[in-house]
């Protein structure tokens, strides 16, 4: 069996899947891309760090029309993960207003994307809503 | 600012925006062109530079004018700054006439957009036989929808959404009445692609696009062009009392990108630069946002009229959801905004926004706006923002002539 691949190279797989970003070593600004320099303070020193995986949804929207080929409805969401804004879709609850909230608390989660013609299955991710304990 | 350092704009047009099956970018153009030197009284041996705006045809936009309208030789820029390429076209010509390089400049911008649908969404391709990534992310497949939306209404849901959790007050309802403003707005303007009225059910109950946009609240694709004119104040003392009376100053010309914030990758900052831009803007003028008799702002979706209050300072921080209910930004109330029913209803040929906006205004200082005119109208504001970012404010004032 191969390894399982991420939807992106920011998403690391294994038994805790989280995002990685690059931080500048100088300001700590974030980033998912490569930058040459840091967009906040052009130094070009960068780490690679973890980001939180849970977080609080600062916005979304519920695209109902979306370009051919894009399932609709789906929800996009801006999550704050603990000083990290990330944009992901939120997943596992209803798409409507009711079931995704401004503030509410989130985490990431994985799902399979499916197999290919050589057996290799992708890993896509989300965020999704924290059960109120 | 000297006087010999003023730039008016001494002639402006922009054509009706809608549907033109049978004209293309060249003649759309030429058309707002030809009326603009015809209304500063001015021909294409007068211009000593071009710029010119057009983001969805081949590009060269301006050598295809000048072979419609009049080759001089002179020096063409063809810019593009998204949905600001207009207010960046008349800022390059502004530009050359403070650098002394010339007395009159010619501004076009161009667009035909009907039935274009969604922007910037790309359209999914087939999908690989196995999983290879591509790209700076390395993605295996195409995002648009599987991490976040890339098309422009979710893009800008996201951004009202934002200031709604930031300052709370802001749901469906709210946004759809910005859009019912706008519509009603627009029964005034016969130059606007839809002049419809439009109640806050019919909004509410449209077909939604990106919650919380509905179809109405969307700005409408369509054709059009604008063009304006521009002189040095020296140049326009030469000129007859009636171009001086009719010419409109330009008391600031500013563009500005967005500064690096936590989250501009993730979600554009269309806030801190435009907010950087109106403040840069009011004091190179020498007014404040309570001297403005009217606004034309950037509502490419009902979600970022309400962001702009703030940006612009029509309001105070926090308060642009008060703001709105308070009235003000009717047509009625003390700071009408987007009177032309805005890119709502009016539309939004993209590379021609950034000139109607200010024809819009013009049209307002020069006392000839007809039953739309704002009365007594002195000093206006256009403004607005193409993403990635770019944000274009210009703070236009009445002739004392």
């Amino acid at each position: 069996m191969s390894e399982p691949i991420p939807i992106v190279n920011y998403l690391v797989l294994g038994e805790a899947p989280h995002l990685v970003s690059y931080e500048c070593t100088n300001c700590k600004a974030r980033f998912f891309g490569r930058r040459n320099a840091c967009a906040s303070c052009f130094g070009s020193e960068f780490n690679q760090v973890e980001v939180a995986t849970t977080g609080e949804l600062r916005s979304f929207t519920i695209v109902a029309f979306a370009a051919p080929g894009v399932e609709v409805p789906f929800v996009s969401g801006i999550i704050d993960c603990d000083g990290t804004s990330v944009n992901a879709n939120i997943i596992n609850t209803k798409p409507d207003p009711e079931h995704v909230v401004l503030g509410m608390k989130v985490q990431l989660a994985t799902y399979s994307m499916g197999a290919d013609a050589d057996g290799v299955e992708a890993i896509g991710f989300g965020f999704e809503p924290i059960e109120a304990a | 600012m000297s006087k010999q350092d003023e730039v008016w704009i001494l002639g402006i047009n922009m054509t009706k925006f809608g549907k033109y099956p049978d004209r293309d970018i060249v003649d759309l153009g030429a058309e707002a062109i030809q009326a603009a030197l015809k209304d500063a009284g001015v021909t294409m041996g007068d211009i000593g530079i071009l710029a010119a705006g057009n983001l969805m045809g081949a590009g060269g936009i301006g050598q295809m004018l000048q072979k419609q309208v009049g080759q001089t030789g002179i020096p063409v820029y063809n810019v593009a700054n998204a949905c600001a390429t207009g207010a960046t076209a008349l800022r390059t010509a502004v530009m050359a006439i403070k650098a002394g390089e010339c007395d009159y400049g010619l501004a076009v911008g161009v667009e035909k957009l009907a039935g274009a649908g969604l922007l910037a969404g790309a359209n999914r391709a087939e999908e690989n036989d196995t999983w290879t990534p591509e790209g700076r992310f390395g993605a295996v497949v195409p995002v648009d929808g599987r991490i976040g939306t890339a098309t422009m209404p979710g893009v800008f849901a996201q951004i009202g959404m934002e200031y709604g959790h930031k300052y709370g007050g802001a749901d469906f309802e709210l946004f759809a009445k910005i859009s019912e403003k706008n519509h009603s707005h627009s029964t005034l303007n016969p130059l606007a692609a839809y002049n419809k009225e439009m109640s806050l059910e019919q909004i509410m109950n449209d077909m939604m696009i990106a919650y919380p946009n509905t179809r109405p609240m969307c700005s409408a694709n369509c054709d059009g062009a604008a063009a304006a004119v521009v002189v040095s104040g020296a140049t326009l003392k030469t000129l007859s009392l009636e171009q001086q009376r009719r010419a409109v100053k330009i008391s600031a010309s500013i563009l500005t990108t967005d500064p690096w914030q936590e989250a501009c990758q993730v979600l554009p900052d269309v806030n801190t630069l435009t907010r950087n831009a109106a403040k840069t803007a009011y004091e190179k003028a020498g007014v404040g946002p309570e001297d403005l008799d009217l606004v034309e702002l950037h509502d490419c979706f009902a979600t970022a009229e309400l962001v702009h209050y703030d940006n612009l300072m029509l309001c105070e921080e926090g308060g642009a959801v008060d703001f709105f209910n308070s009235g003000a930004t009717w047509r009625t109330g003390r700071m009408p905004v987007n009177v032309s029913g805005g890119l709502q209803s009016k539309g939004h040929p993209i590379a021609a926004t950034g000139i109607a906006n200010i024809w819009e205004v013009c049209q307002h200082l020069r006392d000839e706006c007809g039953n739309r005119q704002i009365e007594g109208a002195k000093v206006g504001l256009a403004h607005v923002i193409g993403l990635g970012s770019a944000c274009g404010i210009h703070i236009l004032e009445k002739s004392a002539a």
